[in-house]
Order: C-alpha cells, then sequence, then structure tokens
C-alpha cells in the first residue's frame, strides 16, 4: 500500500509539471488527523490555500465557528488567528467568546477579531489580510449571499493565499453553493455526540461532507470528533487510533 | 481628607455635606469623628490633585493657549482675545462650569483685568458696582500675604484692599514688608503680575509652508511622504519611533482640515505611516478639499516612545511579526481602532464579564486564562449572546429540573442529553442583586448544543425566564 501512495504521488508530480504547475511536489499539507479523511485528500488540506466551509442553518453557526477554529488549530497552532466578520454575524450567530475557543484548544492570545461595516469592508479586509504572512491562519465569515462574493473575489483570496502561504479558511453560513476556486469546499453540521456519563452532551462532534475538491472527486461523509487533547479529529466511535496516521488508500 | 500635621492626622478637606454638618478644615480627625461618627475620611495625596489639576488645565487649552496652574486649587485662564469665540465672557464661563459640573467639580470664577485681581475675587467674593470697587472692598487676607503680615493688617484697623490701597503704600512696605506693597499694587492693577503659563513640552513637529498654495491633493500627500521622513530622521536620532501621527493641512481661507493616525507599536516607517494615512483619506466621507489650495502642511508627532534600531532577522519570525503588527494598524485606522480586538481574560463569574475585548493596537494587560482539564468535553460555548436569547416556551419534567424540550426561533428542540445545573450566582457585593442563574449544556436530538439557563430559582422570582446564552461547537 505505501509503494502505491510514493507512486501515486509521483504520477501526480508527473501531471503537475506537464501542466506547468509547481514542480515541488504540490503545496505543503497539514493532516487533520482524521485518517480516512487524510488518506482521501492525499495527506491532507494544502496550507497556503483557500477552504471553503459551508453551513446550512443559522442554528449551525457553532458547528461552523468550531470546524473552522479546530482546523485553524491543525494549521498552525501557536501562531496568531485572524478572524473577520461582519458586525450583522456578531449579532445574529453571538459574539465570538474567547474562554469557549480555548475550550477547544485555542488559546485567546492567539486570536483577533476584526468586525466589518459590511461584506464589501470584509472582503476588503480578507484580501489585505491574506497578505500578511504573519498570520497562522485567516478566517472569513460570511453569512448568506453577499454580492461582492463572487468568482473573482475567490480568485483573488487564493491568489494572495497561495503569495503569502497562508491558509484562507472562508465560512459561508445559509449560503448557496456558487462558484468558486477554493481548493476544497465542506459543508458541515452538528452530529450527536458520544455520551458521558450521566448523558452529558460529550466532546464537539460534527457530520463533514467534502462537497468539492479541484484536485480530485469529492463526495464523501464521514462523522467527525473534536480531541482536544491530541488537537485533531478522531473518527465518532470513540476509539481514537494512536500513533502516525497512516498513507492509507480510500476504500 | 485627611493630612498628617505634627504627628496628628487633621482635616484636610472635606465635601459640601460635611461642612453643613460642622466638619472644618484644620480639626483634628479625632475631632471631626467625635462630632460625626459616620464620617467617611481618605489620605490626602496632593500629587493626585496636582496631576488632576494639571489635566483640567491641559483641557482648558481649548479656551486659550495661555493656562497658568495657581496650586492647590486653581486656574488662570488668560482669555485676552479668545472670549468672542465662544460669543462672550459670560458664554465662556458657563461653558467652563458646565463642563466642571460634568466632571463633579464645584468651580467658582471670576474676570478681572489682572490674574491677581481675578484669583482674589474668585476665591473671596465681593460685590462692587465695578470692578475696581469690587476688588477694594476685598479682604486683606485676599492679598495672600503671610499670616502675621495679615493679623498685623488687621490690628492696624486696615480691613479690606481699599484700606491698605488708601494709604501710602511707603509706608505699609515699611511696617508691613514690602511683599505687602507690592501685592497691593498688583491687585489693583499698578503694577504687572508675571503670569506663568505651563510649558507644554514642544512635540516633535515639522511643517511646509508653500508660496503658492497647493491644490492637488495628490501633491500634498507627497510633500506629507516627505514631512514623514523629515519626522523620521528626527525620530532615528532621538532613538524613537513615533506612536501617533497628526497631519493638519491648513487652508488659504483658513480652514484648517486634520487627520491623525495611531500605530500600535512605535515606527519610524515612512512608507507605512503614509499608507496608514491614505487609509484614513479613503474612509473620509468628503475627501480633503483642497479649496482655493493648502499653504501650510504640518506633521506632529505627539506621542513618541523608544524604538532602537531594527536589525533584519533572517529566519523571518521578526519580519512576520511585524507584518501582522502593520495589519492591525491598517485594519485600525481603516474601521477604527474598537473594531479590531484582542482578548483578554478577567477574573469575574459572570460569563459575559469573564473576558474583555481590547484594541489589537493596545498592549494586552498579563493574566492567565482558565485552565483546562483533560477528558472534559467543552464547558462554555464558542459563540455568546449578549444579551442572552429568551426561549420562547419550554418543557421540563419537574419545575426545578432540567429542560426537555424548548422552542427557540420557533424551531422545536427535542433536549436528547443534558449536564447541569452549573450554578452561577451574581456577586453579593454587587450594587444589583440579579436572580441566580442555572446553567444547563444541552444537547438535542439533531446533535445541536445549546448553553441555556434558568433565570431565578423557583422561590427567588415567581416565574423564572429561560434564555439561550451560546452556542457551542
Amino acid at each position: 500500500m505505501p509503494e502505491s501512495s510514493t507512486s501515486l504521488s509521483r504520477l501526480r508530480r508527473r501531471v503537475a509539471h506537464i501542466e506547468g504547475a509547481r514542480v515541488s511536489g504540490g503545496p505543503a499539507r497539514f493532516a487533520t488527523g482524521h485518517a480516512a479523511i487524510d488518506a482521501w485528500l492525499g495527506g491532507g488540506l494544502a496550507r497556503g490555500r483557500l477552504h471553503e466551509v459551508m453551513a446550512d442553518d443559522s442554528e449551525d453557526a457553532g458547528s461552523l465557528s468550531g470546524f473552522a477554529a479546530m482546523l485553524a488549530l491543525r494549521i498552525d497552532a501557536g501562531k496568531p488567528l485572524l478572524w473577520l466578520r461582519t458586525e450583522t454575524a456578531e449579532r445574529r450567530a453571538g459574539k465570538l467568546y474567547a474562554s469557549g475557543l480555548g475550550e477547544i484548544g485555542l488559546h485567546g492570545d492567539d486570536l483577533i477579531l476584526g468586525l466589518l461595516g459590511d461584506d464589501a469592508a470584509l472582503l476588503k479586509a480578507a484580501n489585505d489580510a491574506a497578505r500578511c504572512a504573519g498570520l497562522g491562519a485567516l478566517v472569513v465569515e460570511s453569512w448568506g449571499d453577499p454580492k461582492p462574493l463572487d468568482l473573482t473575489a475567490t480568485r483573488r483570496l487564493m491568489l494572495a493565499a497561495e503569495a503569502s502561504g497562508v491558509t484562507v479558511l472562508l465560512l459561508r453560513g445559509e449560503a448557496r453553493e456558487s462558484p468558486s476556486v477554493a481548493d476544497t469546499r465542506w459543508r458541515v453540521s452538528p452530529a450527536p455526540s458520544i455520551a458521558l456519563a450521566a448523558d452529558a452532551p460529550g466532546p464537539p462532534a460534527f457530520d463533514l461532507e467534502l462537497l468539492r475538491r479541484r484536485a480530485g472527486p469529492a463526495g464523501r461523509r464521514w462523522r467527525v470528533e473534536w480531541n482536544r487533547e491530541r488537537r485533531a479529529f478522531q473518527p465518532l466511535d470513540g476509539q481514537a487510533l494512536s500513533g502516525a496516521v497512516l498513507p492509507l488508500a480510500a476504500s | 481628607m485627611t493630612e498628617k500635621v505634627k504627628g496628628a492626622l487633621r482635616v484636610h478637606a472635606i465635601d459640601q455635606e460635611a461642612a453643613r454638618l460642622g466638619i472644618e478644615r484644620g480639626m483634628t480627625l479625632a475631632d471631626a469623628r467625635a462630632r460625626l461618627p459616620e464620617l467617611e475620611a481618605f489620605d490626602h495625596v496632593s500629587h493626585d490633585d496636582h496631576s488632576w489639576l494639571e489635566r483640567l488645565a491641559d483641557g482648558c487649552a481649548r479656551y486659550t493657549p495661555w493656562v497658568m496652574l495657581d496650586a492647590p486649587d486653581g486656574l488662570v485662564l488668560d482669555v485676552t482675545g479668545c472670549a468672542h469665540l465662544l460669543g462672550n465672557e459670560t458664554a465662556l464661563a458657563s461653558d467652563v462650569l458646565s463642563r466642571l459640573d460634568r466632571l463633579g467639580v464645584t468651580a467658582q470664577h471670576a474676570f478681572a483685568a489682572n490674574p491677581d485681581a481675578a484669583r482674589s475675587l474668585a476665591r473671596w467674593r465681593s460685590i462692587g458696582a465695578n470692578e475696581d470697587e469690587a476688588v477694594r472692598r476685598l479682604p486683606v487676607v485676599a492679598l495672600g500675604l503671610e499670616e502675621e503680615a495679615t493679623t498685623a493688617l488687621k490690628r492696624a484697623g486696615l480691613k479690606t484692599v481699599g484700606d491698605v490701597a488708601a494709604r501710602p503704600l511707603s509706608a505699609i512696605a515699611a511696617r508691613f514688608g514690602s511683599d505687602a506693597a507690592t501685592q497691593v499694587r498688583r491687585i489693583i492693577g499698578e503694577a504687572d503680575s508675571p503670569l506663568t503659563p505651563r510649558i507644554v513640552a514642544p512635540p516633535l513637529f515639522v511643517e511646509r509652508r508653500f508660496a503658492e498654495p497647493v491644490a492637488r491633493t495628490e501633491f500634498a500627500l507627497t510633500v506629507l511622504g516627505e514631512l514623514i521622513g523629515e519626522a523620521a530622521g528626527r525620530l532615528d536620532q532621538t532613538h524613537e519611533g513615533g506612536r501617533r501621527f497628526e497631519a493638519r493641512f491648513f487652508r488659504t481661507d483658513g480652514l484648517v482640515q486634520r487627520m491623525a493616525v495611531e500605530t500600535g507599536r512605535p515606527t519610524r516607517d515612512v512608507a507605512a505611516v503614509l499608507r496608514l494615512f491614505r487609509e484614513r483619506i479613503e474612509t473620509l466621507s468628503d475627501p480633503i478639499d483642497p479649496g482655493f489650495g493648502f499653504d501650510l502642511i504640518r506633521l506632529d508627532v505627539p506621542v513618541a516612545e523608544r524604538l532602537d534600531a531594527a536589525q533584519l532577522r533572517l529566519e523571518g519570525g521578526a519580519v512576520g511579526e511585524a507584518e501582522l503588527v502593520q495589519l492591525i494598524d491598517r485594519l485600525s485606522t481603516r474601521v477604527g481602532r474598537g473594531r479590531v480586538r484582542r482578548f483578554a481574560p478577567r477574573d469575574r463569574h459572570l460569563p459575559e464579564q469573564a473576558e474583555l475585548m481590547l484594541p489589537a493596537t493596545d498592549p494586552v494587560p498579563p493574566g492567565d486564562w482558565p485552565e483546562l482539564e483533560t477528558g472534559e468535553p467543552p464547558l462554555r460555548p464558542i459563540h455568546l449572546f449578549d444579551p442572552p436569547q429568551l426561549i420562547d416556551s419550554i418543557a421540563s419534567e419537574v419545575p426545578d429540573g432540567p429542560p426537555r424540550q424548548f422552542r427557540w426561533r420557533r424551531v422545536l428542540h427535542d433536549v436528547a442529553r443534558v449536564e447541569g445545573p452549573e450554578r452561577i450566582a451574581t456577586p453579593w457585593w454587587g450594587s444589583r442583586q440579579a436572580p441566580t442563574r442555572d446553567y444547563y449544556r444541552v444537547e438535542d436530538r439533531r446533535g445541536r448544543r445549546f448553553w441555556i439557563f434558568r433565570h431565578g430559582l423557583y422561590g427567588e422570582v415567581t416565574e423564572p425566564g429561560w434564555y439561550i446564552h451560546g452556542v457551542f461547537a
């Protein structure tokens, strides 16, 4: 199995070479910690790219923010995370609460919050921020289908991210699937957690759906749980895979 | 307010209520307490008074640049040629008084032709048909002489300033000291009273005057860039960096347009500062209007801090950090300092008070986030509603028990799992006693996790309300 995966990546590199893209073996990736997802994505999500996360319902705002914060932790814990959102989002979805983000492992000192007046200002700030190499990750939270957020806007974000190496997570709450150049697109919704003693709600659990992926097939679903101690995703069945993530091909 | 005089605590200052109840300045604290057992006493810190007075004086710079401290509790303003800006002297005085009143300061004021007379008239109210008469009716204490000289004047039967001034001043000087004579001459305006205005430390400023007015905004900005460069050169010499830059564009028709930018860290970076100014100009609702042109552009650096020469680090760590600081400055300038924030922990029980949101350009106060216990699920939500959202209706099996079902935003949620209550009461030392809150972590059948609370225990309030305070990841 490992051999086939290396030959696969060699093949990918050759294809990329023919296409005239980077020859350095594609972008660096960060693993989610969930073996099946990482295997499906060829080692994880690409760094320095734009990724989209969608949520269908305004009541899924917690899962949307939670998933984004967890991905940001996987990218680069310890480097500052800039979270841009509009004031409407702050009013509707609730204030971002640093103590709660701390409870999933994101240290409050690493978080910078930018509140923007409208979606145009949000995108302008996002474009500026995506160029700043001092950031660990950039989260851009938008709700609904704002007009300025079109294909060109995502392309601009993608270019800025590629140039600086900052991974940009574009959160789209209550949005329709629109054309975008994002590397991957996910849909997140909450999943019932594994109950603790006395039927108490357990650690955060999500239903993830990979809606789109530029580099390969998508349309997969996973049910994941967040493990705060390992700062990693794991399958929801409660049996965390310990040790290194095996580059297994998806079955 | 008490202060220690010769080993005894004496009353230094009192409020009006205490004065009405018969407390006087100079009494020992023991006497005052005997007269009024519920008297509240505080230590008197004279430099606090002084710095407060200085702040008031700074504020008075809006009326006139000539402000003199009359320690411990007075200010002298030279309003010659300034009063008409607010209409007239009466309007100016009422403006001063209303501002002071808002600060909780009771003030007395007087206008006079010379500072000494004004000072005395404000302190020792006296009434006369005109200023001269009023001054002459002032008691001799108003001369502000040594206590002995004042007593001597009184003993000699000279009760008012007018009495003293009516005598030949050489005789007064011979008998009561030359101070007395000088003071009398000053107060009635025969001698000059010196006014020593507070010296405002001259901030670093650079300016450019134009023989021909500059009518193009773009050129004005180029000049501003050159001025920033000049200022940066001077800051470099003193090993300082500016934290605040203020630009003023003086138009030929007398209007002044001003704008200021602030940076998170001291800087001498010309390009960065100029970019901040451009950001600021972009956010202006009306762009800079040169009118008939600018004839003077001035740049002040009122706040500067130490900044040693930077050395480029090769590993890129410092560069990335500097880039981040610049990004924060730029965003703060564009959208406002208060909207780019950092979080700081606060040692409070109530969830909505447990953290502060501070402008990201400000230094973060030290503090520790709560320690997490291994194996625990998140106990605090990642979104917090402020104010908490009222739940439309709720059902629970027992009145005091956890909820089974609730309706929020017109959606019915069946509770599948619940943990609680976590009881959070408002602190008893707070001024307003609010009902206790019982928090529950609940998860509905679809997996949505909420943080809800019952506002008030049964018995504490008749009909406790239920609220959603946050959502979990």
